[in-house]
This record gives C-alpha cells, sequence and structure tokens, in this order.
C-alpha cells in the first residue's frame, strides 16, 4: 500500500477496479483510457477497448490524445468506422462506457451542452458527442466528474444525456434498450452507485481520507449515506504500472 | 405510424428521397473524367454562401485543411455546419466568419486539449446560432440514411433527453414492438470535404486507418470535394478494390493535397502539430489574434504550399512523420509537456 498518489492515480485504480474482465469498454481520453489499461494489465487481460469514431481493440506504445487518432486502432482488432461502432454498442456489445459531465443530477442525468439558457447560454460546452449515444445504449455507464454544489444539482440546466430520467421505469417509458443506465459516478470524494428502488443516488465508496459530511456539504441534493465501504489505497504494483508502462510521460497525472 | 414526441430543432439538410434520385441522376456524372482540380477551383464550383457543409475526418484527425483554408480566402459566409465531431475544421471556419448557424453533435472545443475560445465567444455573443442539437450517433445516422435513399433511420437513442428536445428526430411508436423509438431524418449537405489517403484522378479514394463516418457522407453529400495525400494510378487501386471506401461517381472534385490534414494528424503518415494548435488557441483568445493568425496562414498565403512553409516546411513536417511513427524526439513532443 502506498500513500504517496495523486488524486487522479487515485480515481484511476478505483474506476479499473470497476471493469470486469472478458468486457468490453467504451472510452474517451483522459483517466477513463487509463483505467481501461490498468484493468487490462491487472485483474482483466481480457477487456477491450473501443472508441466511437471506429477504434477497436488497439494495443498502441502511447497514449492517444484524440478518440479518433492512430493510437486508437494501432495493432489494433478493426480500424472500423462509428456507424459500426454504434451499431454494435446498439445490439449489445458495450458492457461499459465512461461518461465525463458539467452537471450530474440524482438520477444521473449529465449535462454536457450548456450553462444558462440553451438559446443564449452562459457557458457553450462541445454538447452531446457520442455522450448521449453511450448513456442510451452501452449496458452500463461510469460517469468520472467533480463533484462540487454546481456540478451535483437538483435541476440540471440541459438534459445532454440520459441517466434514469425521472426515475424508476422511466428509461424503458422513453424507449431506451432495457437494463441499462448509470452504475457508478465517481467524484474526488468517493463513488456512488443508484438505489435498486428510487434510483437515486447513494455513496457506496468514500475515498481515503475524505469525511462522510463532506459528501453532502459538496451536493445541491441529498445523497443517502447508508452502509458504504472504503475505497481501496492504490497498490504499489498499481502505481508502478501506471507511471513507468502505462503514462511513462505523465500526460494525465 | 404514431408520432409520440417531436424535437423543436431546426431540419436541415433533409430533402425528399426522390428529388435526391433525380439530383443525383441529373446532376452527378458517371463518366471517368479528370477531376483534378486544385483547392481554389473546387471551392469556387462547388461551395457558394449559405450551403450546409459537413467536414470529413475527427476533428483533428484527417481533416482537408487546404479546402478550408480557401472557403475562408474566398470569404464564403452565411455557411451552415454539420458539427459531427468537428474540432480545429469546425473552429476555424467559425473563427473566420464563414460560418453562422450549426446542428452541433460536437463543436466548440478540442478535445482534450480544451474548450475553443473562437467558437464559444461565437456561440456565447449570437454571431453563431446552434439551430439543432444532436448526437455523434443521430448525425453519422442522418448521413447514413441520406446515403440509403430512405427518409429516416430508427435509433435507440436521445429520447427521454433535451438533446432530443432540441434535435430534429422524431419520437415515434414502433409498429412491431409497439415501443417508442426515435427516428433520425436523413442529411443531404451541399457539400461534403473529405481528406482521403490515396485517390485517383476520378475520386475512388481509399482511406487507412478508420473511416470515421466518411463513406456515409460521401453517399449523402449532393456534391463532395475530395482532397487526397496523394494521386496514385486507378490500377494501384483496383488492385485492392476492397480497400476503396468511396467509389468514384460519388466524388465531384479531386485535389492532391499532401500534408493536407496539417495542423491535424494523417492516421500512419504525420501527427498532430502540438505547437501549431497551441498557437491556435492562443490568438483566437482575441478577435485581433484570429486576424492575426488568418494573415499569417491563411489570407496571406497563397496556397497551401505557401502555408505548409510557414509553418516550418519540410524540417518540421518531417518531425511530426516521425512523431507519428512512435520516434519521438526526446524533448518538444506532443506528449512531452505538462498540456492536459
Amino acid at each position: 500500500m502506498s500513500d504517496d498518489y495523486t488524486p487522479t492515480e487515485l480515481l484511476t485504480t478505483v474506476a479499473a477496479s470497476l471493469i470486469e474482465d472478458e468486457s468490453t469498454v467504451i472510452v474517451g481520453t483522459g483517466m477513463p483510457m487509463l483505467a481501461a489499461m490498468l484493468a487490462q494489465k491487472t485483474h482483466a487481460p481480457d477487456a477491450t477497448m473501443i472508441y466511437e469514431a471506429g477504434g477497436i481493440g488497439p494495443d498502441a506504445p502511447e497514449l492517444p490524445i484524440s478518440v479518433g487518432d492512430e493510437r486508437t486502432f494501432h495493432h489494433g482488432i478493426q480500424a472500423a468506422g462509428m456507424h459500426d461502432v454504434m451499431s454494435h454498442m446498439q445490439a449489445g456489445f458495450v458492457d461499459y462506457g465512461f461518461l465525463g459531465a458539467a452537471q450530474i443530477d440524482q438520477y444521473g442525468n449529465l449535462n454536457s451542452t450548456v450553462i444558462g439558457d440553451w438559446e443564449q447560454p452562459t457557458v457553450r460546452f462541445p454538447g452531446s458527442g457520442g455522450a448521449n449515444d453511450i448513456g442510451s445504449l452501452a449496458h452500463e455507464t461510469i460517469v468520472a466528474m467533480r463533484q462540487d454544489e454546481s456540478s451535483f444539482v437538483e435541476e440540471l440546466d440541459f438534459r445532454t444525456t440520459p441517466g434514469y430520467l425521472e426515475g424508476p421505469g422511466s428509461r424503458a417509458d422513453a424507449g431506451l434498450p432495457r437494463e441499462t443506465g448509470p452504475s457508478y459516478v465517481i467524484t474526488q470524494y468517493g463513488v456512488y452507485g443508484f438505489d435498486e428502488e428510487s434510483r437515486e443516488m447513494k455513496l457506496e465508496f468514500l475515498h481515503p481520507g475524505i469525511e462522510e459530511d463532506t459528501v453532502n456539504e459538496h451536493s445541491s441534493f441529498e445523497i443517502d449515506v447508508g452502509e458504504y465501504e472504503r475505497s481501496p489505497e492504490p497498490t504499489d504494483e498499481q502505481l508502478r504500472l501506471l507511471r513507468e508502462e502505462i503514462d511513462p510521460r505523465g500526460i494525465i497525472r | 405510424m404514431n408520432v409520440l414526441e417531436e424535437g423543436d430543432g431546426e431540419l436541415v439538410g433533409w430533402e425528399h428521397p426522390d428529388e435526391i434520385r433525380r439530383w443525383n441522376r441529373e446532376e452527378r456524372s458517371r463518366a471517368f473524367d479528370d477531376k483534378r482540380v486544385s483547392a481554389t477551383e473546387a471551392v469556387e464550383r462547388y461551395v457558394d454562401d449559405g450551403d450546409l457543409i459537413a467536414s470529413g475526418g475527427f476533428g483533428h484527425v484527417r481533416i482537408s485543411t487546404p479546402i478550408l483554408h480557401e472557403i475562408v480566402r474566398q470569404g464564403i459566409s452565411d455557411l451552415t455546419l454539420s458539427g459531427k465531431t468537428t474540432v480545429f475544421d469546425a473552429d476555424l471556419l467559425i473563427a473566420a466568419g464563414a460560418v453562422s448557424r450549426v446542428e452541433a453533435a460536437y463543436c466548440f472545443a478540442h478535445e482534450t486539449r480544451g474548450l475553443a475560445p473562437a467558437g464559444r465567444r461565437k456561440v456565447e455573443n449570437g454571431e453563431v446560432e446552434v439551430v439543432a442539437e444532436a448526437s455523434n450517433a443521430m448525425l453519422q445516422w442522418r448521413f447514413l440514411a441520406g446515403k440509403m435513399g430512405v427518409p429516416f433511420v430508427p435509433a435507440r437513442i436521445l429520447s427521454g433527453t433535451d438533446t432530443f428536445e432540441k434535435s430534429s428526430a422524431k419520437v415515434v411508436e414502433d409498429p412491431w414492438s409497439g415501443d417508442p423509438i426515435a427516428l433520425v431524418p436523413a442529411c443531404h449537405p451541399d457539400v461534403a470535404v473529405i481528406h482521403a489517403t490515396k485517390a485517383d484522378k476520378y475520386g475512388n479514394a481509399v482511406i487507412d486507418g478508420i473511416s470515421v463516418e466518411d463513406p456515409e457522407l460521401a453517399g449523402a453529400a449532393k456534391r463532395v470535394i475530395l482532397t487526397a495525400e496523394e494521386i496514385v494510378d486507378s490500377d494501384e487501386l483496383r488492385a485492392r478494390p476492397k480497400e476503396i471506401e468511396i467509389p468514384y461517381f460519388l466524388v465531384d472534385a479531386v485535389v492532391e493535397a499532401p500534408y493536407g490534414s496539417h495542423p491535424g494528424e494523417m492516421p500512419y503518415q504525420y501527427y498532430f502539430d502540438e505547437a501549431h494548435l497551441e498557437e491556435w488557441m492562443e490568438l483566437t483568445e482575441t478577435e485581433e489574434g484570429v486576424e492575426e493568425y488568418l494573415e499569417r496562414y491563411v489570407t496571406g498565403t497563397e496556397d497551401f504550399e505557401e502555408y505548409l512553409e510557414a509553418v516550418g516546411g519540410p524540417d518540421r513536417l518531417a518531425e511530426l512523420e516521425a512523431i507519428e511513427n512512435y520516434d519521438r524526439p526526446d524533448e518538444g513532443g506532443p506528449n512531452g509537456g505538462d498540456r492536459v
């Protein structure tokens, strides 16, 4: 066990632990990609990374910068197209999708489009990109984002990507594939899941050194803090893999 | 079919499939003509003020910079942009004032490099209007429907979100399952600009690496300007016909454009020019900076050859080729800095 690690390294090891072996994962650039690669090098050698622009199963000696660059299909299984990847996901071949967002609500719905009014935005973000597609179609969505009162909100400024919409049953009512939706939300304070009955956010893991009260002090909606565990600290081996093999240039640290 | 819900985003680029069939029969040549032209001629012939334009590749990857430059040089304006993970390509056209409207799946940012100063400024101050939201799959399936010659395709996305509310999609009752399902309307851009690895003079084109959504876009657009790193003899392409992603009859103009994706990446050939992209991000913080960039690299250069000299010429391009092929210099490489 090491007590010398960065916040990103902790998030990466926590995210990696959520990925099962023999699974498919749609990742973007940044931390989720490191998490998927770390999972591959530890407990999930048969996890396959997929990029929405068409790259499937890359095995590149360095990290991609774009979701579409050569590193997303280098020595890969297939250099396909977006239609292929989106179709495979719609047909149920994608197990996990990683997403980020500017805002999230208690049902795990996400905003990555605007802050303020849509027609006259205070801040314009990129929009859905593949987020709505991944949030609609992957079997499980894992969200990684910064948590504070302005990002954990009761009312999103814009619902870009579906979580559990208005609560139990509403994804199916909307016609989205059954048994899909956000499974975990990872922040700098902990890892949250969603209650099976209410589909509202609840604490699952609290990060090392974080006080229980911190969770609700940094959220505009009430997060259920019942029974939870402590997130395990990164092991020396995980840190070695991240620093020496996966991201030796320290792009994401 | 029972329509359950309708997005109120503007429907851009939709036409009746029979209109498209007529267009493709009457206006698109099947002749094996030599379609090679300069970037200047291609834009003069096929890009007009007010067009709906879509750019191929993926944001910073395999983009057609010579055509983007020429659009700016010729002062084309009032374009509607199909914002399908458009990144540098969109930002350049928006910053230069060529675009006034966007259907946005992913725009106004440079992926991990950060939000786009120019694109955001223009949207936030109202100079550029987002007329509809979309997702990446939605736009790509809009092109697929266009290529298929059908008015829409069904997709299990969008439903239940504001992305749907501000899109041009509809939700209907699936006549088989009875469940709600989204329909995304076909999209036929007036012109698509696509950069390929290799093409022959007729427009048959090979794309090395991921095709993104370019085969769909090429089939859906009413005009296609194809640029290619290299123009090769048809026999070379015909030796491996499975590799041809775009057949010649979809293509209206062919432009030879070595290093045409700079400052973007061309898979297997050259890497992103991170220093140049950083310069772009810095300069576009202000309108004066945008002018300075355009004067230095676009309006102040005669053509793409002069631009390539301005960005560092053969020495810089050789460095980018080395980096793409994992032969990275010790310092100054794009992954070497403290960015991200």
